[in-house]
């Protein structure tokens, strides 16, 4: 009999090298500059001083811009919340015509750059120069335009159209594995739909929506673009970017960085505050309503409602992001700002400029798409190895790594980008400042936190006893690994590569610390140019980089397509 | 016949909370085992001890005389080479994987030849009833087809010991009773050891060689063939967990035994050993219901009509017990009782325990 025998040799101890090769990942890239900022700004010359520390925070500035993030931040929360449990709700659980369809138009904002959506309302809606307000303030013969989008509220909205989908996603997600017999067993209990709704469904899929929740108020928190594309004319800062005006105005020197810190510290510790009132809430509510077998979900009957809902959600892509993409694409084709959108004046000619001719937007291109495979793939693979060690793995010592994991949650990406500056300068051995690896570096720790949640909430649904029949069926740790929950856990995987993959390929609120004249980014020199009042080339290179973007989310729609057969 | 499986002073504990302690148990090659115990009282975890998904904080476990694991030298055995069969309470089946996927699996891992492994599998399929659906993927089956595949994978390896665990308790009544046949027979026909671990006295009766019961402080109570736990119970526990019990308080008084508070001996024979009090066990089946004595007289308390059999509660003075007689048998006996009626009891069967051990499991 070649089976029931057992084989003797010993283990290698792969748990524990998995676990040492987890916890030097979360400590070299995320603990490590988040220390040395600490270390930073309550440290001057060696010595504790708490005083500076006060100094700097009770500055009016200062205060107006922490005051400045929350406001933006609850408003963009509470508003994505909404929207994004609403139409998650619709393409899941409603005969909505054309769902599946529908689905993936509201995963098209993921694909639109907050900071480009802000430069295009900026253009639709600045107060008196913007499209709309012109035409509205000529139709009307009036002075006072419709609508100021230098404004909170302004701001807010454009990020709840372009951060939504984080809600968005995670809800989908849950409302698809839910078992639905709980609904329907409300239901056969004489529980009416409002009712199911509000007692069994929401509940249920309440830490989703938290979750969704909580990455668009870090993301908010520490959002860069949209605020310094629409809110620094008008004098609004948020922390993120008056870090970066510091840090900028002073050319890198030490007092600013120290100031940075300061800023970066109050970042950090908001963050985890948020985070720490989450994770109450979510223990409060973690049921596991997701098991090895398979469902059915139950539909509502929209009825009447079902073609005006449709048209709803259309009208709603249609003025958020089809509006603002047909804007920049003309803009950018026009010989100045300012020009009508007319057919005579629109010409391909800045667009070729900047591909084939301008050397910043050429390189720009380059390191974005580089770097954006290299974060992405690098901080995908780490980030399954590290959340399958906190969920999975009974070792020692993975106390450290839970808490650790938790930190990359809670360290926003001008954190990141000023932690990196202190760790990788040259005053530890190794100098990358000024060149394209920092800013890998970088995004590595930017985006585990997104790696981390995606590939946790997969491998949670893999209940352990699966693994455990794969190892007594003779498989070894890596081959169970390789056959079970790899492919279980695969589409967690693709969706962290989706959430790092293309947010690096746009990213701005790092890169633009990091930056030197050859390591631009895409997001870099579009911000630059357009700061630098070539709005025009600064726009077509925001259309160049909608096309790599849609272009690259195609190859990856492909490419998981493939991999899924 | 040789032990296949020892399990040697075995402890294990999560943080403050001891599961197991100083456990032996030994499997015997070929048998049907059942550990029998109340939920969360360390079964599944012995299981998996044996298994090799935990490691025991104490002790070893000896799996065909090769130690799997000893925490005194550290020596330890993973799970894919110990080369067993399990199954799990949620099956445990993969949901990506079709139903010749799951079960080729072991082989495969076995790197056996692609020929074999076809037939093999297509064989074991047929064994377990599932012919025609070795396509199916897991979510296009039910419950019982997936418990199914589960066996089969466990088997298909041919693996010297099969583990079950609780695999019956998601399946409905009757699907129940046909699965506990089936391993059964499968136990027979492959000559295989089978721990089975349950919660289910019935399925535990039925389907075993020999059974252990376990109490929910982890210890073992007694260990036999389901006849000898059944009629010869170590102690009250067993006895209780085994069905419906009747407990009567005993008043020793000049060496006579007396129910409860009341005068009348009980109709038999005097318990052997020493304790303070004692209390008489027995089941419903056990007892004979009289119109005349000799025998305990009592009061019917209430008459239950249950279609083939009669239910009684009878108040003995301060005392009660439940008894249930054939409804035929009754009717043909003049034994169909009013409540409130006169009645007298004898017994068929009757264990003594130690008073003590009835507070102990009634806490």
């Amino acid at each position: 009999m070649a089976g029931g025998t057992i084989k003797k040799d010993s283990g290698f101890g792969i748990a524990q090298v998995i676990l040492f090769i987890s916890i030097a990942i979360l400590v070299i890239f995320v603990a490590w500059p988040v220390l040395l900022i600490l270390f930073n700004a309550f440290f001057v010359d060696g010595k504790f001083n708490s005083v500076d520390f006060y100094n700097v925070l009770t500055e009016p500035e200062t205060f107006q811009a922490l005051i400045n993030s929350l406001i933006i931040a609850s408003m963009t929360t509470i508003g994505s919340t909404i929207v994004g449990t609403f139409f998650a709700w619709l393409v899941t659980r409603t005969d909505l015509p054309y769902k599946t369809f529908m689905k993936s138009l509201f995963l098209v904002p993921f694909m639109l750059p907050s900071f480009i959506g802000a430069l295009a309302w900026k253009m639709l809606l600045s107060p008196h120069s913007g499209y709309i307000n012109k035409w509205f303030m000529a139709a009307f013969n009036t002075t006072e335009p419709i609508f100021d989008i230098y404004t909170y509220h302004g701001i807010s909205c454009v990020e709840v159209m372009y951060l939504f989908p984080f809600v968005f996603i995670q809800v989908c997600g849950a409302l698809e594995r839910m078992d639905p017999t709980l609904e329907e067993s409300a239901r056969i209990s004489g529980a009416g739909l409002f009712t199911i709704t509000r007692k069994i469904t929401i509940p249920l899929v309440m830490p989703s929506i938290m979750s969704g929740a909580l990455l668009i108020m870090l993301y908010s928190m520490a959002h860069f673009g949209t605020v310094a594309v629409l809110g620094i004319e008008q004098g609004i800062y948020n922390i993120p970017t008056l870090i970066y005006e510091k840090i900028h105005e002073s050319a890198g020197s030490f007092a600013s960085i120290r100031t940075g810190t300061v800023l970066a510290t109050v970042l950090i510790v908001s963050a985890a505050c948020i985070i720490w009132a989450q994770q109450k809430v979510l223990s409060k509510g973690h049921y596991q309503i997701i098991g090895g077998k398979s469902f059915r979900p139950m539909e509502l009957k929209l009825r009447g409602l079902r073609y005006p809902l449709l048209f709803f959600c259309l009208a709603y892509i249609g003025f958020t992001i089809l509006l603002p993409t047909v804007i920049i694409f003309m803009v950018g084709g026009v010989e100045t700002y300012g020009l009508p959108l007319t057919w005579e004046n629109l010409s391909l000619d800045n667009y070729k400029y900047i591909l084939f001719e301008y050397d910043v937007t050429r390189d720009a291109i380059f390191n974005s798409v580089t770097l954006g495979l290299a974060a992405a793939f690098i901080t995908m693979f780490a980030g399954v190895m590290i959340s399958y060690v906190i969920v999975k793995m009974k070792v020692r010592g993975k106390g450290i790594l839970e808490f650790l994991g938790m930190l990359p949650f809670s360290v926003p990406g001008s954190v990141i980008a000023l932690g990196v500056i202190l760790a990788w300068s040259g005053q530890f051995g190794i100098n990358l400042y000024n060149t394209v690896w920092i800013i890998l570096v970088s995004y590595i720790a930017r985006y585990m936190a997104f790696s981390l949640k995606a590939n946790s909430a997969a491998l949670e649904q893999v209940h352990d006893s699966l693994m455990e029949a794969s190892r007594s069926c003779g498989a070894s740790m890596w081959q169970s690994l390789k056959d079970i929950v790899i492919p279980l856990v695969r589409p967690g995987m693709v969706s962290a590569f989706f959430l790092i993959f293309l947010p690096a390929l746009r990213e701005l609120t790092v890169s633009i610390m990091l930056y030197a004249p050859t390591t631009r980014t895409i997001g870099v020199a579009i911000y630059t140019l357009n700061e630098d009042g070539e709005t025009v080339m600064s726009t077509a290179l925001a259309g160049i980089a909608l096309i790599i973007i849609v272009l690259g989310q195609m190859l990856i729609n492909h490419l998981t397509k493939k991999a899924s057969e | 016949m040789e032990d296949i499986i020892k399990v040697e002073g075995v402890a294990k504990g999560y943080g403050k909370h001891q599961v197991l302690q100083n456990l032996d148990i030994a499997i015997k090659k070929g048998e049907c085992f059942t550990l029998l115990g109340p939920s969360g009282c360390g079964k599944t975890v012995l299981i998996r001890l044996i298994a090799g998904h935990e490691v025991p904080d104490e002790g070893k476990i000896i799996i065909d005389d090769t130690v799997v694991a000893d925490s005194a030298t550290g020596e330890y055995i993973p799970p894919e080479r110990r080369g067993l069969g399990i199954v799990f309470q949620d099956y445990a089946v993969w949901p990506h994987m079709t139903v010749f996927e799951n079960i080729a699996y072991p082989l495969k891992m076995e790197k056996r030849p692609k020929q074999e492994i076809n037939e093999l599998v297509m064989k074991m399929i047929e064994v377990v009833g599932m012919k025609g659906l070795d396509k199916r993927l897991p979510s296009e089956l039910s419950g019982g087809q997936q418990q199914r595949v589960a066996l089969a994978r466990a088997l298909v390896a041919d693996p010297s010991v099969m583990l079950l665990d609780e695999p019956l308790s998601n399946l409905d009544a009757n699907l129940r009773e046909e699965m506990r046949f089936e391993i059964k027979a499968l136990q027979r026909k492959f000559g295989i050891t089978v721990l089975f671990v349950t919660h289910d006295q019935e399925v535990a009766l039925a389907i075993s060689d020999r059974l252990a019961i376990m109490d929910a402080k982890g210890n073992i109570r007694q260990i036999g063939n389901p006849y000898d736990i059944f009629e010869n119970p170590a102690d009250l526990f067993v006895f209780k967990f085994m069905g419906i019990a009747n407990f009567l308080h005993i008043n020793e008084k000049g060496g006579k035994f007396y129910v409860g508070s009341g005068q009348q001996e009980i109709p038999w024979e005097g318990p052997k050993g020493t304790a303070a009090n004692w209390v008489a066990g027995f089941r419903p089946s056990d007892v004979e219901i009289h119109r005349q004595g000799p025998g305990l007289k009592g009061t019917i308390h209430r008459a239950n009509f249950l279609g083939a059999t009669m239910d009684y509660a009878i108040d003995i003075d301060d005392e009660s017990l439940r008894t249930e007689i054939e409804t035929h048998t009754a009717i043909n006996n003049d034994l169909m009782f009013q409540e409130g009626e006169e009645c007298y009891i004898t017994f068929k069967a009757l264990h003594w325990f130690d008073a003590e051990q009835l507070k102990e499991v009634e806490e």
